[in-house]
C-alpha cells in the first residue's frame, strides 16, 4: 500500500462520503454542544452528546460541519463508536486516540477497541493532518465536559 | 529583454534538488514563502564570520564595518523598489510593516507628534477603504485600527472574475477616506491590480495609500516612487531573502511627520527619564536591535533577482501561468479562482493560480499532490473573506517562482488530473 492509501483507506472514503450521525439531533434531555474550528484550513464542525438522566451514559452523537474527507469520516466514526457507551470509558477512548494519533506512526489503534476508527492510525504519521482526524474528537471532549 | 536561463537559476538552489517520499520536490508554494540561492546564504555567512557586530553604536573598525554594510543592503533594497535608503525602514516582515503603520496612526489619532502628525489624525466618521481581497495581514490592523478610533472601514468589491470594481472604488473613496490600503498583487488570485487608479483615486481626495507590494516584489519591476504611492511593505523571505527582515517604503514627508510605533534604543537624539526625542527616519522606526545579517542576505537576494533580471523573471512566470492556466481549465471539476473567462478578460498576472476541485476538499488535493511530490498551499491563504465569496472555505494554491520549470507545470496539471478519481468525486 502506497503511503497515500495508508492514509485513505476504503473505509474514510466510505465514511466521508456517507457520514454516520449527521445532523444534529434535538436538544432533549441532558445534552450539550460543542463547536470546534480548526483554522489552519477553515474546518468546522458542531456536535452534539445526549446523556442519559444519571449522566453515566452516552446516549447518542451527532454532528453537523464541513472539512476533509479525514475529518468528516473521524466524526462519523467517531460518533458510531460512543453510541450507548459508559461516559468514563468514552473519555478513556479519546485520550488513547489522541495520543495514537500524537505518536508519529508509533501506536497503533485497536480495531477490537476503536472499530472503524481504527482505520485513522495512518492519520499519525502526516502530522500535518492529525488535526483533522482530532477535531471531532476534541469536540466530543468538550462537551461531555458540560453534558 | 534577455530570456531566463532556468537551469542555470535552479542551479543556485541547493534545496531545489531535494526528494519528497522519493520523487523530486516539485516547489510550488513560493507565494508563501520562497527558496533562497546560495547566494543570500553566502552573504549571511559571510557577515556573521567576518564582520558581525552591533550596528550604529561601538567604535571599533568591526562596529563601523558591519555599519557600512548594514547601510550598504538598507541602499541595495531601497534602490530595488525605486527609492532612497531613507525612504527604507527595516521590518520584520509585511505583517510587522502594516501594523507599524496603523500603531503609528493610532498614536498621531492621540497626539503623538503633533503637529506635524496631525494630517494622520484619524477623527470619528473618517474612512479606511480597504478590498475585499487582503490578505489578513493588510485588513485586521486596519479593523483594529478603526475600532481604536471610531474610523469606518469599507472594501472595495471584487468582481466574480477576481478584479477589483473600480467603479465601486471611485464611489468609496471620498473626502472621508483617510487611508486606502491595498494589496499590487492577490496572494490568491495572482492578478495585478489596477494600482495607479486606486492611488489616483486616493491622491485626489488627499486619502494616504498603502500597498501590499509582498506578491509583486519577487515578480515584476518596481518603481514605488514613480507609482506615488505612500507607503508600501514587502517580506524579504518571499523573494529569496530570509526570513524575519522586509521593507517598509514611505514618502519622505510622510515618515518625517509619523510618530513611532515601537520605542526603545537606537531611535532617540535625546532621553531624559521622563521624555525622549526621536531620530529622523528610518532610524525613528527600528527601535532595539535590527535583523542586521537578514538584512544583508536579502540585500543578496535583490541583487540576485536583479541580476536574473525582473523583466525576464516576469516574463517567465507569465508563461507558466498561462501553462497552469491552460492545463487546469481543461480539467473537468476543477474551478479555477479569478479565471479570466468569469469576466472581463484578460488581466495581467503573476505566476500563481488557486483552485477548486470539485467534490474533494482542498486539504485532501494538496495530500494526494503531496504524494507526487508537489509542494502546493491549501487553505484559505489568510483570505477568508475572499474565499467566502467564492462560497468555499480552502483552496489549492500552486505558486510559480523564477527557478520553476514548464515540466514541472505540466507534472502539476497531470496529478491535478487524478485528483477526482481518487477520492471517488467523479460522477
Amino acid at each position: 500500500m502506497s503511503d497515500l492509501d495508508t492514509l485513505y483507506r476504503e473505509l474514510i472514503l466510505d465514511h466521508s462520503k456517507h457520514p454516520q450521525h449527521f445532523g444534529l439531533a434535538a436538544e432533549e434531555g441532558a445534552h450539550a454542544t460543542s463547536h470546534q474550528k480548526n483554522p489552519v484550513c477553515g474546518d468546522e464542525i458542531t456536535l452534539r452528546a445526549r446523556v442519559s438522566t444519571d449522566g453515566e451514559t452516552i446516549r447518542d452523537v451527532t454532528w453537523e460541519g464541513s472539512g476533509c474527507s479525514i475529518s468528516q469520516a473521524s466524526a462519523s466514526m467517531l460518533s458510531d463508536l460512543v453510541e450507548g457507551m459508559p461516559r468514563a470509558e468514552a473519555t478513556e477512548l479519546i485520550e488513547g486516540f489522541r495520543e495514537a494519533l500524537r505518536s508519529r506512526g508509533q501506536i497503533e489503534l485497536d480495531e477490537d477497541v476503536y472499530g472503524d476508527a481504527a482505520a485513522l492510525t495512518g492519520v499519525s504519521k502526516f502530522s500535518a493532518r492529525v488535526k483533522c482526524a482530532m477535531l471531532a474528537w476534541v469536540a466530543l471532549e468538550d462537551a461531555l465536559t458540560r453534558a | 529583454m534577455s530570456t531566463l536561463d532556468v537551469d542555470r537559476v535552479r542551479a543556485d538552489f541547493p534545496l531545489l534538488g531535494e526528494r519528497v517520499g522519493g520523487r523530486p520536490l516539485i516547489y510550488l508554494d513560493s507565494a508563501a514563502t520562497s527558496q533562497k540561492p546560495r547566494q543570500v546564504l553566502e552573504a549571511e555567512y559571510d557577515f556573521l564570520t567576518h564582520a558581525n557586530a552591533a550596528v550604529h553604536r561601538g567604535a571599533h573598525t568591526l562596529a563601523a564595518e558591519a555599519t557600512d554594510l548594514f547601510e550598504d543592503a538598507r541602499a541595495t533594497v531601497a534602490g530595488f523598489v525605486g527609492a532612497q535608503p531613507e525612504q527604507l525602514v527595516w521590518i520584520s516582515g509585511a505583517t510587522m510593516g502594516l501594523n507599524l503603520l496603523a500603531y503609528a496612526i493610532g498614536n498621531a489619532t492621540v497626539g503623538r507628534g503633533a503637529p506635524a502628525s496631525a494630517r494622520f489624525a484619524l477623527r470619528p466618521g473618517d474612512e479606511i477603504v480597504t478590498t475585499a481581497i487582503e490578505h489578513h495581514a493588510n485588513l485586521i490592523p486596519w479593523q483594529e485600527l478603526a475600532a481604536r478610533t471610531g474610523a469606518v472601514l469599507r472594501h472595495i468589491p471584487a468582481r466574480a472574475d477576481g478584479t477589483l470594481d473600480l467603479d465601486a472604488a471611485a464611489s468609496l473613496i471620498t473626502p472621508r477616506t483617510r487611508i486606502v490600503a491595498f494589496t499590487h498583487v492577490s496572494n490568491v488570485l495572482g492578478i495585478v491590480n489596477p494600482v495607479a487608479e486606486i492611488i489616483a483615486l486616493a491622491r485626489e481626495v488627499g486619502a494616504v495609500t498603502v500597498m501590499d507590494a509582498c506578491q509583486s516584489a519577487p515578480h515584476l519591476p518596481l518603481d514605488l516612487p514613480a507609482l506615488d504611492v505612500d507607503f508600501a511593505v514587502f517580506s524579504g523571505h518571499k523573494m529569496l531573502g530570509p526570513y524575519g527582515v522586509g521593507g517598509l517604503y514611505g514618502r519622505t514627508e510622510l515618515l518625517e511627520a509619523l510618530p513611532p510605533f515601537l520605542t526603545g534604543g537606537s531611535m532617540i537624539t535625546t532621553v531624559t527619564l521622563d521624555s525622549a526625542e526621536y531620530l529622523p527616519p528610518p532610524q525613528r522606526f527600528e527601535a532595539g536591535t535590527q535583523p542586521v545579517s537578514p538584512a544583508i542576505g536579502l540585500a543578496a537576494a535583490v541583487r540576485y533577482l536583479e541580476t536574473v533580471g525582473l523583466d525576464a523573471i516576469h516574463a517567465h512566470e507569465q508563461a507558466l501561468a498561462a501553462r497552469m492556466h491552460e492545463g487546469l481549465s481543461e480539467i473537468p471539476g476543477i474551478r479555477l479562482l479569478g479565471d479570466p473567462s468569469t469576466g472581463s478578460g484578460e488581466v495581467e498576472r503573476v505566476g500563481l493560480w488557486s483552485f477548486d476541485v470539485d467534490g474533494v476538499h482542498a486539504h485532501d488535493a494538496g495530500q494526494f499532490l503531496d504524494d507526487r511530490g508537489i509542494a502546493v498551499r491549501v487553505g484559505h491563504h489568510c483570505a477568508a473573506p475572499l474565499h467566502r465569496q467564492y462560497g468555499i472555505t480552502a483552496s489549492v494554491r500552486a505558486s510559480a517562482a523564477l527557478y520553476n520549470t514548464a515540466d514541472e507545470v505540466d507534472e502539476l496539471v497531470d496529478a491535478v488530473r487524478g485528483i477526482r478519481a481518487y477520492f471517488g468525486a467523479e460522477s
